[in-house]
């Protein structure tokens, strides 16, 4: 993925389970859905003097998914893959 | 032969246009699917399928007869009985306007779940056949035995002989009360009346009675393994509890009953990913690899007795 301001490629890095895509050149954030509300809900968390009790509603809970996904239930960006496309059509 | 095939059929999907009492603005015969499980062509609005060799009568008629009598849910036919051309059963259908495969954005997921909730819901009060998505799943896995070793095919294998047996088509399924479509997919809806009318559903081919989850588990596989963003999969689970679908709990985590159908779609998705790739004689793509690698990841945590209606 590349940069949307300036082009220059883009790596992927993993801050506590969120997602984040930093340009290499001008070193802007891209974030996907919902990954500002999970920092905001992980900096609440440092900043807070006791955890929420715990079966607190999140703001912005990602649906269960099994053991054996994707990891964080992550998906391979905002794009569709062309090969992913065909899946979708195909028995 | 095929070509054979394609003639007749375009022949009789002409005669079969012309036959009704509108005139026919004709423009050719199209050529919509020309597999080995399927030949379809279309002539103005007149759709012609020649259903795979092989294909038993009393079967496909009982499954034709179940459309036509579900026009809510399910394309009706054009007609109730099959005719043979070419040794291959000929069905014929109204034209419906697919799901345009270059804006799969656009997928109607929320009709597509009512469709599905309302046929799960539907009480099945005549004989049908068993819905067929597990004996594809096995027939996805013979073509990989058949292709050869390839490295990517030991933890798809491994994660087949995981599935309880009615997931493998060796035992009957634990449910024979419900009504399924056994292979959804995005090509399976059209809108009828064309071009805007509501969504239906295609191809009765697999249709039957048999475990409900099997019909979710395509989306949920896509979006267990990081394909499908979790927002399309949340609007299409939201939407079929929203009607009424019986397959998983109104509320709470849904994946005791995904659970295997879902193995089971991921691990027929990641044989034929390797049967394409192998024939092609070209290395997986990133999202044939994620599959792969969700079957890898399942052989270590193999289905726990159970879930997902075993």
């Amino acid at each position: 993925m590349h940069c949307p301001k300036c082009h220059a490629p883009m790596h992927t890095y993993n801050r506590n389970g969120v997602q984040i895509e930093q340009c290499s050149g001008c070193r802007g954030i891209f974030l996907d859905y919902g990954e500002l509300e999970a920092l905001t809900r992980l900096e609440a968390q440092w900043s807070q003097p006791a955890p929420p009790p715990p079966g607190a509603p999140h703001a912005y809970p990602a649906p269960p998914a099994p053991a054996w996904g994707a990891p964080h239930g992550g998906h391979h960006g905002h794009h569709r893959h062309k090969s992913f496309g065909h899946m979708l059509f195909s028995s | 032969m095929s070509s054979d095939l394609l003639r007749r059929l375009a022949a009789r999907a002409e005669a079969a246009a012309h036959a009704g009492p509108a005139r026919c603005p004709c423009g050719g015969t199209a050529t919509l699917a020309d597999r080995p499980d399927a030949t379809v062509v279309r002539h103005a609005g007149t759709v012609a399928k020649a259903h795979a060799p092989g294909t038993d009568p009393a079967e496909l008629a009982l499954r034709l007869a179940t459309a036509a009598r579900l026009p809510d849910v399910l394309l009706p036919p054009l007609r109730p009985e099959p005719v043979t051309v070419d040794d291959r059963l000929v069905t014929f259908w109204p034209y419906g306007v697919p799901v345009d495969p270059d804006a799969p954005q656009a997928a109607p997921w929320e009709a597509a779940a009512a469709l599905l909730a309302r046929l799960h819901r539907t009480p099945v009060r005549t004989p049908l056949p068993a819905m067929r998505g597990p004996a594809k799943a096995a027939r996805a896995l013979a073509r990989l035995r058949a292709a050869g070793p390839h490295p990517a095919a030991p933890p798809v294998l491994r994660a087949w002989a995981a599935l309880p047996a009615w997931a493998r088509a060796e035992a009957p399924q634990p449910d024979a009360a419900t009504l399924c479509h056994g292979d959804l997919h995005l090509g399976q809806l059209v809108r009828h009346p064309a071009p805007d009318g509501p969504w239906r559903l295609i191809d009765v081919d697999d249709l039957g009675t048999g475990v409900a989850a099997w019909d979710l588990a395509r989306p949920a596989a896509w979006y267990a393994c990081g394909l499908l963003p979790p927002e399309e999969w949340t609007r299409f689970l939201d939407a079929y509890r929203a009607a009424g679908g019986p397959a998983v709990p109104a509320a709470g985590d849904p994946w005791a009953a995904l659970d295997v159908p879902a193995r089971a779609l991921t691990v027929q998705t990641a044989a034929l990913a390797i049967v394409r790739a192998a024939a092609a004689r070209r290395p997986l793509d990133e999202v044939e690899q994620a599959v792969v690698n969700a079957c890898a990841r399942m052989s270590a945590l193999p289905p726990r007795p159970g879930h997902g209606g075993a």
